[in-house]
């Protein structure tokens, strides 16, 4: 394949600014402490991509992307956590070696089903597969019985209420409402540290952009089409010859996957995981994201998981009463006014202005020219 | 040898809350025929379609193609098997171009990870602009659909059918709704295509009947009023008395 038909020049100006944006200006402007929060705000960049592929492309909404997002975090969680529970670190509990939270439930012994996350490498499997594998299990269920919409989302939601409650009262394996906390090094690495922050800034980036472009290979490929497709007529598409169930379970695996690896890298640049990153509320709060950024556009849906967590991080560090209102202000004034949000601002407000001064400023150039000749 | 039939509909049963929609129909479709059902509202035609294509479940009965049971497969396993299905309004892909909505139903790359791979090659663009040309759409490609008008729309339809090049083409009223200029096209596009393959017509247009059809079935209530040639239905007493006599 050639590059000029994986990208066109205009689609590459935006993944360039973009990664410019990343790369560049935010490391450059920002000091250490607020580059690591922007950094955090990227691995909400993960979902959002994520939903643009399955709500703005193939029209499925999922309310519970939060379930993802925190199974990816929370099996990052546990081999940090395994890692920081050295016996000579855990030397004053009643059972040395095995995590803190364990002990004050007075459990014992390691659970079987830890044994496996002192392991990195099963570590960075889980992050993917048991999202993708939760994913796959809803997706079968729900779509090849073409439970979809409202239903599907309501679905979901349960699920993210589901996993939240059992989190929550399994405190013993799970480190309850607190989560999973005083998390140090990986493999040795202090992730503490403000160096190793910024390097995770880094890591991060360049992992959403690895993301990225592969949602922009699905996008361009047969099955974006086909999303699309299925989005406006699934009836027709089974009559075009293709199994829709199994093409919505694809995409919606993927984008969990997406999630697991954004909750993994969450984990790693804010040092815990949390109950609170998995329910109901932030589950719709990264459905806002995609929406401000523009549901059809992968690279909005960046933008947007940026700009709404910077508005939230400014406003309720100034008004915290005041944030929720203004956050379904937002929602509200998106779906109404804006419904392809910042993507669809750009495209059929700015980027046709720019054309016309562009185009004017050309013609301008070239009048004066063609004159003296006449 | 040859089958006799290539489609078998036998005893076809569908009640939807105790009305039976379809009920007990018996249909054989020779090969190369071009099969007219026609009826009063409400008969079953539109119902008798979704039955075969796998839209709608049946009660009871069986559909046989070849030697294969549709009723028990999936909507694209009956498109595999070389069933194709028109609507009566035009369902095609409003925010794809013309050209992509033909390619997504170009017979290649039906699974995930073919439609992942999925490269549009020059056998395929040259398919697919023969197809365009055929359906007067040729100048349209980059088109979106929805912009196209309705008559444009049912060949476009029509279209995304003939890339699949099905063995049995079902079409539900392909010219209603179209102006006379249209209708005339569309009746020319028809006769072309209806060659080399066995085709089920529903229509009300007795005129294009006449013009089309090898055979004709009444349907009446879900059932079987009468069949056999154009001549012959029209002159059944039981049929002017229910349809043609109004």
């Amino acid at each position: 394949m050639t590059f000029s038909s994986f990208m066109t020049r205009k689609e590459a100006f935006g993944f360039l600014v973009l990664a410019a944006v990343i790369f560049l200006v935010l490391p450059l402007a920002l000091d250490a402490f607020r580059l690591n929060l922007f950094g955090k705000y990227l691995t909400y960049a993960f979902v959002a991509v994520g939903l643009a592929l399955f709500w703005g492309m193939g029209g499925i909404l999922s309310l519970g992307q939060g379930v993802f997002f925190g199974l990816g975090g929370y099996c990052m969680a546990m081999f940090l956590k395994l890692e920081a529970s050295t016996p000579e670190n855990t030397a004053i509990q009643s059972t040395p070696g095995i995590p803190d939270f364990m002990d004050w439930n007075q459990i014992t012994a390691l659970p079987a089903w830890w044994e496996p996350f002192n392991s990195f490498a099963f570590a960075l499997f889980a992050v993917v597969a048991v999202p993708v594998a939760l994913a796959f299990v809803i997706g079968l269920a729900m779509f090849t019985r073409r439970v979809g919409g409202v239903y599907f989302a309501i679905i979901t939601q349960a699920i993210a209420a589901i996993l939240t409650i059992l989190i929550i009262g399994q405190q013993g394996f799970t480190g309850g409402v607190n989560g999973i906390t005083d998390l140090r090094t990986l493999m040795g690495w202090d992730i503490r540290s403000e160096a190793a922050k910024t390097t995770l800034y880094f890591v991060n980036g360049a992992l959403l952009f690895a993301v990225l472009m592969v949602a922009h290979y699905i996008r361009k490929s047969k099955l974006g089409r086909l999303l699309r497709a299925m989005r406006d007529q699934p009836d027709r598409v089974r009559f075009s010859g293709y199994n829709v169930a199994s093409f919505k379970i694809f995409i919606f695996c993927v984008g969990a996957a997406f999630a697991g690896i954004g909750g993994a890298m969450f984990t790693l640049q804010v040092g815990f995981m949390s109950p609170t990153l998995v329910g109901i509320v932030p589950s719709i709060e990264m459905v806002i994201f995609c929406a401000v950024g523009g549901r059809l556009s992968i690279i909005g849906a960046v933008y947007g998981a940026l700009l709404v967590n910077w508005a939230k991080s400014t406003l309720s560090e100034s008004y915290p009463e005041l944030w929720l209102f203004g956050l379904g202000a937002l929602f509200i004034a998106v779906v109404m006014a804006f419904p392809n949000g910042l993507a669809g601002i750009w495209s059929e407000r700015i980027e046709p202005q720019i054309l016309r001064l562009f185009n004017r400023s050309k013609d301008d150039k070239t009048a004066p020219k063609r004159a003296p000749a006449e | 040898m040859q089958e006799r039939f290539i489609l078998k509909v036998e005893d076809l049963t569908v009640s939807f809350d105790g009305f039976k929609a379809v009920d007990g129909l018996n249909l054989y479709i020779e090969p190369n025929e071009c099969h007219v059902i026609i009826g009063p509202n409400g008969a079953g035609k539109t119902t008798l379609l979704d039955l075969i294509c796998g839209r709608t479940a049946a009660s009871g009965g069986s559909v046989k193609f070849h030697d294969k049971e549709l009723l028990s497969m999936r909507e694209d396993q009956i498109v595999h098997a070389g069933v194709g299905r028109k609507f009566q309004t035009p369902s095609v892909y409003e925010d794809l171009t013309v050209f992509e909505n033909l390619e997504l139903n170009y017979p290649k790359g039906y699974s995930v990870f073919g439609a992942l791979t999925f490269r549009c090659d020059d056998t395929i663009r040259g398919r697919i602009t023969e197809i365009a040309e055929t359906i007067f759409l040729e100048d349209m490609l980059d088109e979106k659909a929805a912009y196209l008008s309705h008559g444009q729309k049912q060949w476009l339809e029509i279209g995304m059918l003939l890339i699949q090049d099905p063995e049995l083409l079902m079409l539900d009223e392909p010219v209603a709704g179209m102006s006379v200029a249209e209708r005339k096209k569309t009746a020319e596009l028809l006769k072309r295509i209806i060659t080399d393959r066995s085709v089920i017509v529903i229509e009300h247009d007795m005129g294009f009947v006449v013009d089309i059809a090898t055979r004709v079935t009444v349907l009446h209530q879900g059932q079987v009023l009468s069949e056999g040639s154009m001549e012959h239905v029209q002159n059944d007493p039981k049929v002017v008395e229910v349809y043609l006599g109004h």
